[in-house]
């Protein structure tokens, strides 16, 4: 991704389905504002051709709303008060405007198909998580460890998520779970549309738990509902204890907290006391297990709260 | 960095829901919460809008404080951050405000 402004084509999204040894490049919808190539208008990948020297003039920050810049230079105020739609009238020196009230949501696109996805989900008594971390804190070979161990008497299937590479897609499948890889190019995070795609390659079954794997990343992620039951986040001991507090966006849209690589704890200074304080400091509600996805530590109750989760899943429909 | 996203989205829903008409001013309500700089939406805007009916349209982005009521004691106080307590040292919080991503409104030019 671009270092400037995070500019990056979603043009190279792919699907890759292990099972079938298929890539698709997954194609958006075109929207008004995808393609971007002005960016690179001279050739060169950060160069930013277009002119960003009129920032200055944006409203930001405590911004007075002074509308200075308006080039009809006209003197009332907007007000913005809600009353719309009203005229702006000005006399021939520019066409007339009129104000449309939206209230829309952003995210209004995203949170629909998550929505959809969650219907999807539940119709089929299915168990979806969407596991979050920074990179390397050990969610895919927590969830390798955790195929290994339920995969006779839970059936799991994994959304992969990454920028590149089917790696983590090939571990899932050798550890005996169908997968599907969805590498996002440039994107940092796995959106609703990708998940809703990555099902239709994946096709789970009634009653099947899915688990979302999102790419390594504690800040974007947590805005995008996928249509998961709950977001899982896997935090290590490797890592400082203080992440909670770095990123708190994601420990607060988390309901639940692994604490990973606690064999480590001997070698290392970490405070598990501590992580756990700044997660509930961030968000009290948060649940949290320590365990070790290489020893198998602690595992024990990780699988009692998925079985009890995934039969959760699988009353919520029949009620 | 999900504002390049998120500017997308603000532009494709205002360019469709100006249905062809040229728009002069797109005002969004971003949180101070909400997770989203607005100075990196403001960045991205300019480049998005390009060779859509939104370009050359003015931004205006009104930040909103965060504000919340205390689940405890229930009094409403302002959240600085995400980790602000209540007084009372409570922090199981109801969030009243400072997490919107809204698009507010645009300003369009009348059809003659």
């Amino acid at each position: 991704m671009c270092g400037q402004c995070g500019c990056g084509g979603e043009s190279e999204i792919t699907l890759l389905d292990p099972q079938a040894g298929r890539e698709t490049a997954m194609a958006r919808e075109a929207s008004p504002g995808d393609p971007h190539e002005h960016v690179h208008a001279d050739g060169t990948r950060h160069s930013h051709a277009h002119s960003h020297g009129d920032h200055g003039d944006h409203p930001r920050g405590d911004h007075s709303h002074d509308h200075g810049h308006h080039d009809h230079g006209h003197g009332h105020h907007h007000g913005h008060d809600g009353h719309q739609p009203h005229r702006h009238d000005h006399g021939g020196v520019r066409a007339p405007t009129v104000v449309v009230d939206l209230d829309a949501a952003i995210l209004s696109k995203n949170d629909a198909l998550a929505a959809k996805n969650r219907a999807w989900f539940a119709g089929r008594e299915i168990l979806a998580l969407n596991l979050v971390s920074s990179p390397g804190a050990g969610k895919t070979t927590l969830l390798e460890r955790t195929i290994r161990d339920l995969r006779q008497t839970l059936p799991l299937l994994v959304i992969e998520g990454d920028q590149a590479t089917a790696n983590d897609g090939e571990r899932i499948r050798a550890a005996g779970a169908p997968a599907v890889q969805v590498n996002t190019g440039t994107g940092c995070h796995l959106d609703a549309e990708m998940v809703a795609r990555g099902l239709m390659v994946l096709k789970p079954g009634v009653g099947s738990v899915v688990m979302i794997e999102n790419v390594g990343n504690l800040v974007c992620p947590a805005l995008f509902d996928l249509g998961e039951r709950a977001k899982v986040v896997v935090l290590s001991t490797a890592e400082g204890e203080d992440k909670p507090l770095k990123y708190p966006h994601m420990f607060r849209a988390a309901q639940i907290m692994i604490l990973n690589k606690i064999d480590l704890l001997p070698h290392l200074d970490y405070d598990v006391a501590r992580a756990i304080a700044n997660a509930h400091a961030v968000n009290p509600a948060i649940k949290t297990f320590l365990l070790s996805a290489r020893t198998g530590e602690g595992l024990a109750s990780w699988y009692d709260w998925l079985r009890g989760e995934a039969a959760a899943a699988r009353n919520a429909a029949v009620g | 960095m999900h504002e390049l996203g998120i500017t997308r989205n603000v532009v494709a829903i205002v360019a469709e829901a100006a249905r062809g008409r040229r728009v002069r001013r797109v005002t969004l309500e971003v949180g101070k919460l909400s997770g989203v700089m607005s100075e990196a939406i403001a960045f991205c805007f300019d480049a998005v809008v390009q060779g859509t009916p939104v370009e050359g349209a003015v931004l205006d982005i009104r930040e909103i404080e965060g504000r919340a009521r205390c689940a405890a004691c229930g009094i409403e106080f302002a959240t600085k951050t995400l980790l602000t307590p209540c007084a009372c040292g409570c922090r199981t919080l109801v969030r009243l405000q400072g997490e919107e991503l809204k698009i507010k409104s645009m300003e369009l030019a009348e059809a003659a």
